[in-house]
C-alpha cells in the first residue's frame, strides 16, 4: 500500500479534531505507518472467494417492535459529563464549522 | 454581521437566458414512530431535555442498537409509494465525523446499498401539466441532536463560547429521499422544487409515516443547484443550502441561488462547492462550511447490526397497505364530486379535500360541501391563522351541521340568504342550524296567501314586464322575482315566487 504522508496524518487529525504539534505530527507518520504495515497482512489473506461480511453472526432482520422502554432519568443522563448546564450537556464551541 | 451580507445577483430572467439550473432535491422526514430508530426511548416533540435519552442513542460504552421494526416497514413503504425497487438485502453503515450533535461520534445511517432505489414521483404544476422527478435512493438513518449556542448575541455559533446539546432528538427515525438531477426545468425550476416538496409531504401524510410538519422540522430539505451554459448539456459545480424548511422557502432558495450563481458565473468567477445557509428572513443564503467529501466520512458496515433483508411477501404484504395515491385520489374524488379545476384545486389548496368527503359521505351534494366549507367559515379560519379543518374542530362543528343546513333548505323551510345567517349562527356556537333557525325566527313565509297577494301586486305595479313575459321572454321574470322577494322581506322562496308569477302570466 501506498506510504502514509505527512498530509495525511494531518488531515486524519484535522477530521478526529486532535491538534497535533508538527513534532508529533512527524512522530505519528512513522507511527502509524508501522501500524499500517502491520495490519497490512491481512490483504495477503486468500479471500477471492469469501463473501465479504460485517457481521460474524449469519442471521438477518433483527428487530424490535415499536414499543417505548424507559429512558434514563436527566440526571442519570448527565451524571458522565464533565459540564451540564440547563439540564443539556455542555461541550466546548466547535471552531471553524458553520 | 458579515456572515449575513447579501451576495450580488443576477435577475432570475437574466439568468435563465444565460443559463440552464439543475437541481437535486433531499428531503428528509422524520418517521412517527413511538420509538427511536435503534432503542426504546420515546419521540416526543417539545420534552423537557435530555428526558428521551438512554445508553444506545447516547453512545455509552458497550450499548446495542436493535432496529425498530415499524421504521423499517415505514421505510420500504416510502420506497414502494415512491415506485421504487426495494433492497432484497441492505445494511447500516457508519458515518464517521466528530461533532457533538452525535454523541457516538458517527451516525448510523445507509450508504452503498439503500432500502430502496430508483424510483420516481409524478408531479403536477400550477398549469396542470406533469413533471415526473427521478428518485434515486430513499435511505434510512437517524437524527441528531440539538445544539444550543451560548454567548453568542444570537444563539447561532457566531461568537458562542460553548453549546448546550439535548439528545432528545438525536436517533429519531429518519428516511432521506434522493432525487436524480432536475433537469430542463427552465424558468419553472423554482415551481417544480416546491410542487415536488408538496407532492411528498402529501404522499407522506398519505402513508400516515409520518406528521411532515416542515415548521416542527420533521421535513426537511436541502437544495442542491447548479447552473450550466444554456443549452450546453452540462453539470456545473453545485451548493448544498441546507434546512429550507418551508414550502414558500424551497421556491425563493431555488429562485436566490439561481441569480447568486449567474451572477458569480457571469463575472468570470467559479463556483466554490460548498454548503450555504438559508435564512428565512431576509431570503438570502451565506456561506457555511466547505462540502466534505464522501471519503472523510470513512464509512463502513455498521458491524452491531446485522443486515435487512426483506422476504418478497414481506414486500408484496405491505405494499398492499399502500393507501390511493393522493393524484389518483384526487382525480377520482373531482370526477366524483363533480367540481372543475379551479374548484378542485381552491378546495385543495385550503386543505379541504378530507372534510368534503366527510360531508359527502354524512350525505351532504358536494355542491353544499364545498359552499359551505369555504365560505364564511374560511373567512373566519383565515383570520384566526388557522386552516378550516383545525377551525371547525376547535368550534366543533362538523359535517353533520352542514347535512342539516343543506337538508333546511332543500325542505323549503330556508331560502340562501337565510341558511347564510343560519350558518352564521352555528358559527357564532349558537346550536345546531335548526336551532339558530329557530332562536333566529328563520321561516320562509309558506303562507301562500300572502306570496300571492305580492306577486299579483307586482305584476300590476309592472305591466310592460308583465307583457313580455306574456310574450314570452321569461327571462325578464327574474326583475319581478326581485320585487317579489323585497315586498315579502326576504322570507319567501324565491323559486316559488318564480313559478306563481310564470303561473299568473300564462308561462307554466
Amino acid at each position: 500500500m501506498a506510504d502514509l504522508t505527512r498530509d495525511d496524518v494531518a488531515h486524519l487529525a484535522g477530521l478526529a479534531r486532535i491538534d497535533l504539534s508538527d513534532a508529533e505530527l512527524d512522530r505519528m507518520v512513522g507511527e502509524l505507518g508501522v501500524i499500517l504495515e502491520a495490519v497490512a497482512t491481512v490483504q495477503q489473506a486468500p479471500i477471492a472467494d469469501v463473501e465479504p461480511m460485517s457481521h460474524p453472526m449469519p442471521i438477518v432482520n433483527v428487530t424490535r417492535p415499536d414499543v417505548v422502554r424507559p429512558s434514563l432519568t436527566p440526571e442519570e443522563a448527565l451524571a458522565g459529563a464533565p459540564e451540564a448546564e440547563q439540564q443539556r450537556f455542555s461541550v466546548p464551541r466547535i471552531l471553524d464549522e458553520e | 454581521m458579515t456572515t449575513t451580507t447579501a451576495e450580488p445577483t443576477l435577475s432570475f430572467d437574466d439568468a435563465l437566458a444565460a443559463y440552464d439550473p439543475a437541481m437535486g432535491l433531499e428531503v428528509h422526514v422524520e418517521l412517527g414512530t413511538n420509538t427511536k430508530m435503534f432503542c426504546g426511548c420515546p419521540t416526543e416533540f417539545g420534552a423537557e431535555p435530555n428526558t428521551q435519552v438512554c445508553p444506545v442513542c447516547l453512545g455509552l460504552p458497550g450499548a446495542l442498537p436493535v432496529v425498530n421494526e415499524v421504521a423499517v416497514e415505514s421505510a420500504i413503504r416510502i420506497g414502494l409509494a415512491l415506485n421504487c425497487s426495494i433492497a432484497p438485502w441492505c445494511r447500516f453503515a457508519r458515518k464517521n465525523y466528530f461533532y457533538p450533535d452525535m454523541p457516538k461520534n458517527f451516525q448510523t445511517s445507509q450508504y452503498d446499498e439503500p432500502i430502496a432505489v430508483d424510483g420516481y414521483l409524478d408531479v403536477e404544476l400550477e398549469d396542470g401539466s406533469t413533471y415526473r422527478v427521478e428518485i434515486e435512493r430513499a435511505h434510512m438513518e437517524e437524527d441528531t441532536g440539538k445544539s444550543l449556542h451560548v454567548g453568542g448575541s444570537t444563539g447561532r455559533i457566531h461568537g458562542a463560547t460553548h453549546s448546550l446539546v439535548d439528545y432528545n432528538r438525536a436517533g429519531i427515525p429518519l428516511i432521506e429521499i434522493v432525487t436524480k438531477p432536475i433537469l430542463g426545468t427552465r424558468e419553472r425550476a423554482p415551481e417544480v422544487a416546491k410542487a415536488y416538496v408538496a407532492t411528498l409531504r402529501d404522499l407522506l401524510k398519505a402513508l400516515e409515516v409520518s406528521d411532515v410538519k416542515m415548521e416542527q422540522g420533521s421535513m426537511r430539505c436541502d437544495v442542491n443547484l447548479s447552473l450550466s451554459p444554456a443549452g450546453a448539456g452540462t453539470l456545473g459545480t453545485r451548493t448544498e443550502t441546507k434546512n429550507v424548511n418551508s414550502l414558500r422557502s424551497v421556491e425563493r432558495a431555488v429562485r436566490y441561488e439561481v441569480g447568486r450563481h449567474a451572477a458569480i458565473l457571469a463575472g468570470g468567477g467559479s463556483i466554490t462547492q460548498e454548503t450555504r445557509h438559508w435564512h428565512e428572513d431576509t431570503g438570502i443564503t451565506t456561506s457555511g462550511r466547505v462540502k466534505s467529501d464522501a471519503e472523510d466520512y470513512r464509512y463502513f458496515p455498521e458491524p452491531d447490526l446485522v443486515p435487512v433483508a426483506p422476504s418478497e411477501e414481506a414486500i408484496e404484504a405491505l405494499r398492499a397497505t399502500l393507501p390511493e395515491p393522493p393524484a389518483e385520489r384526487r382525480k377520482r374524488l373531482q370526477a366524483e364530486w363533480g367540481y372543475g379545476d379551479l374548484e378542485m384545486r381552491d378546495v385543495m389548496n385550503a386543505g379541504l379535500v378530507d372534510l368534503i368527503g366527510a360531508t359527502v359521505a354524512a350525505g351532504a351534494s358536494p355542491t353544499a360541501a364545498r359552499k359551505w366549507w369555504s365560505g364564511e367559515i374560511a373567512r373566519r379560519a383565515n383570520g384566526e391563522g388557522v386552516d378550516v379543518p383545525t377551525y371547525a374542530s376547535r368550534l366543533g362543528v362538523t359535517p353533520a351541521h352542514v347535512v342539516e343546513l343543506e337538508g333546511l333548505v332543500t325542505a323549503g323551510r330556508l331560502n340562501d340568504s337565510m341558511a347564510r345567517q343560519a350558518w352564521e349562527g352555528v358559527l357564532d356556537g349558537e346550536g345546531t342550524p335548526t336551532e339558530v333557525a329557530d332562536a333566529r325566527g328563520l321561516e320562509l313565509v309558506q303562507d301562500t296567501g300572502a306570496l300571492e297577494a305580492a306577486v299579483d301586486a307586482v305584476i300590476a305595479g309592472n305591466p310592460d314586464v308583465a307583457d313580455k313575459i306574456r310574450d314570452g321572454k321569461v327571462q325578464a321574470v327574474g326583475a319581478l322575482i326581485g320585487q317579489v322577494m323585497r315586498e315579502m322581506k326576504g322570507q319567501a322562496d324565491a323559486a316559488a315566487a318564480r313559478q306563481l308569477i310564470l303561473a299568473r302570466l300564462g308561462q307554466s
